[in-house]
C-alpha cells in the first residue's frame, strides 16, 4: 500500500469510528451491518476478482455460520465467543473443504451452476430438515459472551462496543488480506486468473492453491455471517438463498473487482441505494417495489459498469466523445488486475485479448 | 536424460504418433522436424505432461514419469516453451520471471511474507532474464513487449524453474531474420547445462543447432541420427522434396 | 397389487417430473452450449409461463388459446430481452452474465408482483383431462399427468427430429461446436443465436404452462426450478440434449423414490447424485471433456 492509500484508509477508520458518537441509533446498527457485509464482500472479491473463480454460492458460508452460532449457543444462556466463534468457522472451513474440492474439478459455466447446487442444498438442510426451525428460523437470543476467567472483556449487548468489534475487524481484515494477496500464496493465484495452464506448466499445483482461498475465502465469509446472526438475533434460510449471494456479487462488482477495498465501497453503496430505494419518503407507495430498481439498477452496473464505480469516470468520458467505440461495446476490459477467467477452458491457455 | 519409449498417441482413428522413440542427453540439442501433421505437437505435449499418451513410456533420468501431470514434471527438471506465447502479458517481465522462479520455492503458508523478499526467488528470477537476453526489460509489462521479446519471454519462463530437460516448440515462429539469429544464439548457450529438444521449422535454425535430427512423418520417426548424415538420406529427401535440405 | 400399483404410480411421478425438467433443461443447455451464455433468468420465463397460462386462461376461458396466446407473448417477450440485452453479452465473461440475469431475475420477480400479485394461484386442470385412471380398487392415476408426460414425450421427439433431421438441426449442433466455424460457412449467427433464444424461452414457458395445475402458480417458483435445471446440465453435461434428458430421468427418479423412502434427506439426493458425478466425471455424463 502506498502512502495515499494509507491516509484515504485512516481518513475512513476515523470518521466511521467518529460515527456512533453522533448518536443515532438507527444508523450506527445500519453501518455495522454494512461493515459485515464488507467483510462478506471482500471474502467474495478474493475468489471471483482476485482468483477468477466465480462463486454463485456464497451465501452458504455466510448462514451456516450463523446457524451454527444459533445451534451451539444454548437457548437461554449466552456462551462464549471463544466457543462458538471457532466452531462457526470451523463449521464453514469443513463444507468449503469438502464442496470445494467438488467444484474445483469443474470450471467455466460447471463452476458456477455447482456452486450454486450446494448452496441451494445447504438452504434446503435447514428449510426442510428439523436441523434448523424450518423456514421459520431460530433465534439467537443471546448475545455470546466475551470474556476471559469471569472477565468481561465486551458487551456485545452495546451497539456501541458490538459496531467497534466490527469495525476493527473490517479494518484488521483488510489489512491482512492486503498483506496475503502480496504474499507467494497472493502471487501465485493472480498468476492462475491470468493464465492457469502456464502456472500448472511452471510447477504449480493450481487445485491446491484454489482450495485453499476457497476455504479461505468460505471462512471469512463465514466470520461474516456469524456477526450478522450476532447483530440481528435471528437466523432463517434466507440468509443462504442465492438472492443474497447474488447481492454480495453486486457489490464485489459495483465497487471495482480485484481491490478489497472496491468491495467495502461496494456494500457501503449498495446498502445506502438499497435503503434509498426502500424509503417511502422518496418513492412513496412505490417504494414497497424495491427489487424492481434494485434489479434495474444491477442490470445498468452489468451492462454500463463493468469496472464498477471505478470505471464511472471512463464511461462518462466515452459517452461525450461519440467517434470512439460505443459504450456497450462487448469484452469491455477489466483492469489489469482482475480479470475474470469464468471463461477459462480446460484446453490451453488463458484468453490473452481480455488480460491486454 | 530424457527417454522416450515407444509413445503412441490415438485420437479416435487417426494414429497421431506412431511409436516414437528417442533420447537426449545434457549438452545436447535434439532438434525434431518434419511436415505439418507428422505428430510434432502431439510429441512435446506428451513430453510436457500436456496429453496423455495412449501407449508408450517417457523417463526423466531413469524415473517414469509417463502417468504425472504438468506440474509435477516441471518439479523434476521439465521446462517447456510454447509456440503460441503464453505468458502473463498483465504481469511485467520481472514478475513473470519471478512467479517462475517462485515454484521452486513456493513457501505457500507464509501468508504474511511479501513475495518480493525471498532473495533467492529474486537472484533466479534475475538469472533467468539475463540467459533469455531481457536485461534491462525488467519492468516492461509483458504483453508491450515485441514479439521477438515475448518469445524470449517464453524460454525464461522455463529458465526460471530451473529445468534440466527443455522443450522448445518453435522458438523462432513468427521472427525475422535478426531475431532469429539472437534466438539461435541465446539457445545454443543454454547447450551446456540442459538437455534440449526443439521442434522448429526453420531450416538454418536447424542446422545450425542440431546435434541430433529427428525427421517425423504422419506420426512415424522417419530418420533419426546425425543431421549431415540426415540431409543425405534419400527417404527424407523424398519427404521433403529434397529442395529444402539438398541446398543450403 | 397395491404395493405394485403405488410403485408405478410413483415411477409414472417420475418421469412426469423427469420430462417437464427435461423441457426447461434442454432450453437451458442450448443456450449456452451454442450461445455460451449463462441465463439465471431461464427461469423467470417458466414462471411467465405459468402465470399466463393461468391468467388468460381465466380471461378467455379457453386454455388452448391461452396456451398459444401465452406462448407468443413469451417468445416475444424473450426475443425482446435478447435483442435489447443477451445479445451484447455473448462475448463477454461469465461473471457478468450472471450479474445481468441476476438483475433481470430481480426485475422479473416483481414485476410479477405488480401484475399478478402475490398469492399463490392454483390453476385448473382442463376439463378434458380432469379425471383420473383407476389402477386398483383404491389408486387411480391422473389422466393430466399421462397427458403432460405424453407432451414433453411430443416435444422431445420435436427436439430430436429438430436437431437431428434438419438443416437447422445440423447448423445448432455445429454452432454447438464452434461458432466460428458456423460463421465462416455464411450463415446468418444472429438469426441463429434468436432462433436457439426463441426456442429455449418457448420450451421454459411451455413446461410452467403444463406444470400450473399440478404444481400451482406461485412466486418464486421460477428460482426453484432453474437450481434443479442447474443440476440437471451439470449432471448431464453442457449441449447435450440426449444428457439432459438422461438426467432429468435420472433426478425424476432419485426425488420421486426418495421423497417415498427417505423424505427426511429427499431433496438432498439429487445434490449427492450431483456431487457423484463431479467425482466422477466432472463434464457430466455427455459433456466435452
Amino acid at each position: 500500500m502506498n502512502r495515499n492509500q494509507w491516509i484515504v484508509l485512516v481518513l475512513v477508520a476515523l470518521l466511521l469510528a467518529a460515527f456512533p458518537m453522533t448518536g443515532s441509533t438507527f444508523y450506527t446498527q445500519l453501518i455495522t451491518k454494512t461493515m459485515i457485509l464488507a467483510i462478506f464482500a471482500m471474502s467474495l472479491d478474493l475468489l471471483v476478482g482476485y482468483t477468477g473463480l466465480v462463486s454463485l454460492g456464497h451465501a452458504a458460508f455466510y448462514g451456516l455460520a450463523g446457524y451454527t452460532l444459533a445451534l451451539v449457543q444454548p437457548k437461554y444462556d449466552p456462551m462464549s465467543i471463544f466457543i462458538t466463534l471457532p466452531a462457526a468457522l470451523a463449521a464453514c472451513a469443513l463444507f468449503a473443504l469438502v464442496t470445494g474440492w467438488l467444484v474445483l474439478r469443474t470450471r467455466g459455466i460447471y463452476f458456477i451452476m455447482a456452486t450454486l447446487a450446494f448452496a441451494q442444498m445447504a438452504y434446503f438442510v435447514f428449510h426442510d430438515t428439523g436441523l434448523g426451525g424450518g423456514s421459520d428460523g431460530i433465534y439467537v437470543n443471546n448475545k455470546p459472551v466475551v470474556g476471559v476467567g469471569g472477565t468481561k472483556l465486551l458487551d456485545l449487548d452495546d451497539r456501541a462496543q458490538f459496531y467497534y468489534l466490527v469495525l476493527v475487524t473490517m479494518l484488521v481484515t483488510y489489512l491482512l488480506l492486503r498483506r496475503m494477496l502480496d504474499s507467494n500464496f497472493g502471487r501465485a493465484l493472480a498468476g492462475i486468473r491470468v493464465n492457469e495452464h502456464r502456472m500448472r506448466a511452471i510447477g504449480f499445483p493450481v487445485a491446491r492453491y484454489q482450495l485453499g482461498i476457497y476455504v479461505l475465502s468460505g471462512t471469512l465469509a463465514g466470520l461474516s455471517g456469524y456477526f450478522a446472526a450476532l447483530q440481528f438475533g435471528f437466523v432463517n434460510p434466507e440468509i443462504l438463498s442465492w438472492h443474497h449471494s447474488g447481492a454480495a456479487l453486486m457489490m464485489v462488482i459495483l465497487g471495482g473487482m480485484g481491490t478489497l477495498h472496491g468491495s467495502i465501497v461496494g456494500a457501503f453503496v449498495f446498502v445506502l441505494v438499497e435503503d434509498l430505494f426502500k424509503d417511502q419518503g422518496v418513492f412513496g407507495a412505490f417504494a414497497k417495489h424495491w427489487q424492481l430498481m434494485m434489479g434495474a439498477l444491477v442490470v445498468l452496473v452489468a451492462v454500463f459498469l463493468p469496472r464498477g464505480l471505478a470505471g464511472l469516470g471512463a464511461v462518462l468520458r466515452r459517452r461525450r466523445a461519440p467517434e470512439t467505440a460505443a459504450v456497450t461495446t462487448t469484452a469491455s476490459p477489466a483492469p489489469t488486475g482482475a480479470t475474470p477467467t469464468g471463461r477459462a477452458s480446460a484446453a490451453g491457455p488463458s484468453t490473452d485479448a481480455r488480460d491486454a | 536424460m530424457l527417454e522416450v519409449r515407444s509413445l503412441t498417441r490415438r485420437f479416435g482413428g487417426l494414429l497421431a504418433n506412431d511409436d516414437v522413440s528417442l533420447r537426449v542427453a545434457v549438452g545436447e540439442i535434439h532438434v525434431v522436424i518434419g511436415p505439418n501433421g507428422a505428430g510434432k505437437s502431439t510429441l512435446i505435449n506428451m513430453l510436457s505432461g500436456d496429453l496423455a499418451p495412449t501407449s508408450g513410456q517417457i523417463l526423466l533420468d531413469g524415473q517414469d514419469v509417463t502417468a504425472l501431470p504438468p506440474e509435477r514434471r516441471s518439479l523434476l527438471g521439465v521446462g517447456r516453451s510454447y509456440q503460441k506465447t503464453n505468458i502473463f502479458r498483465g504481469f511485467t517481465v520481472r514478475e513473470n520471471c519471478r512467479l517462475a522462479a517462485q515454484s521452486r520455492a513456493p513457501h505457500p503458508w507464509r501468508l504474511l511474507r511479501g513475495a518480493d523478499r525471498y532473495l533467492d526467488t529474486n537472484r533466479l528470477a534475475q538469472q533467468a532474464i539475463a540467459q533469455a537476453e531481457l536485461t534491462g526489460r525488467e519492468e516492461r509489462i509483458a504483453g508491450t513487449l515485441s514479439h521477438g521479446e515475448q518469445r524470449q519471454l517464453e524460454i525464461a519462463l522455463s529458465l526460471a524453474t530451473r529445468p534440466k530437460l527443455l522443450l522448445l516448440d518453435e522458438p523462432l515462429a513468427g521472427m525475422g531474420a535478426e531475431e532469429s539469429q539472437r534466438m539461435v544464439e541465446l539457445i545454443r548457450k543454454l547447450r551446456e547445462a540442459h538437455a534440449i529438444l526443439l521442434v522448429e521449422h526453420d531450416v538454418d535454425a536447424v542446422f545450425a543447432l542440431a546435434d541430433t535430427l529427428t525427421v517425423m512423418v504422419e506420426g512415424r520417426i522417419l530418420a533419426s541420427g546425425v543431421p549431415t548424415e540426415i540431409r543425405r538420406n534419400p527417404e527424407v529427401q523424398a519427404a521433403y522434396l529434397g529442395e529444402e535440405l539438398a541446398g543450403e | 397389487m397395491d404395493f405394485a400399483a403405488s410403485i408405478l404410480i410413483q415411477l409414472l411421478n417420475s418421469v412426469q417430473y423427469g420430462l417437464l425438467l427435461f423441457l426447461v433443461a434442454s432450453g437451458l443447455t442450448l443456450i449456452f452450449g451454442i450461445m455460451g451464455v449463462i441465463n439465471l433468468a431461464h427461469g423467470s420465463f417458466y414462471m411467465v409461463g405459468a402465470y399466463l397460462a393461468w391468467s388468460l386462461a381465466s380471461m378467455t376461458g379457453n386454455l388452448l388459446t391461452a396456451i398459444l396466446l401465452g406462448l407468443v407473448l413469451s417468445v416475444a417477450l424473450g426475443l425482446l430481452l435478447e435483442w435489447l440485452l443477451i445479445r451484447h453479452f455473448y462475448e463477454r465473461d461469465h461473471l457478468y452474465q450472471v450479474l445481468l440475469t441476476y438483475g433481470l431475475i430481480l426485475v422479473f420477480e416483481e414485476l410479477r408482483s405488480i401484475i399478478w400479485g402475490d398469492d399463490v394461484q392454483s390453476a385448473t386442470v382442463p376439463a378434458l383431462f380432469a379425471h383420473s385412471i383407476p389402477l386398483t380398487d383404491t389408486l387411480s392415476y391422473p389422466v393430466y399427468r399421462l397427458m403432460m408426460s405424453a407432451a414433453c414425450l411430443l416435444v422431445a421427439l420435436g427436439m430430436y427430429l429438430l436437431i437431428r433431421r434438419t438443416r437447422l438441426g445440423m447448423t445448432i449442433r455445429a454452432g454447438a461446436h464452434s461458432r466460428e466455424l458456423v460463421e465462416s460457412l455464411g450463415i446468418n449467427v444472429r438469426l441463429l443465436f434468436q432462433l436457439v433464444f426463441a426456442l429455449g424461452v418457448a420450451l421454459a414457458s411451455f413446461a410452467g404452462m403444463l406444470a400450473a395445475p399440478v404444481s400451482s402458480v406461485y412466486p418464486n417458483m421460477g428460482g426453484q426450478v432453474l437450481i434443479i435445471c442447474f443440476v440437471v446440465v451439470v449432471i448431464g453435461g453442457i449441449g447435450s440434449i440426449r444428457g439432459a434428458l438422461i438426467a432429468s430421468l435420472l433426478i425424476g427418479l432419485v426425488e420421486t423414490f426418495g421423497q417415498v423412502f427417505l423424505p427426511a434427506v429427499a431433496g438432498m439426493l439429487t445434490y449427492l447424485l450431483m456431487a457423484l458425478v463431479l467425482i466422477l466425471r466432472p463434464q457430466g455424463l455427455f459433456g466435452k471433456a
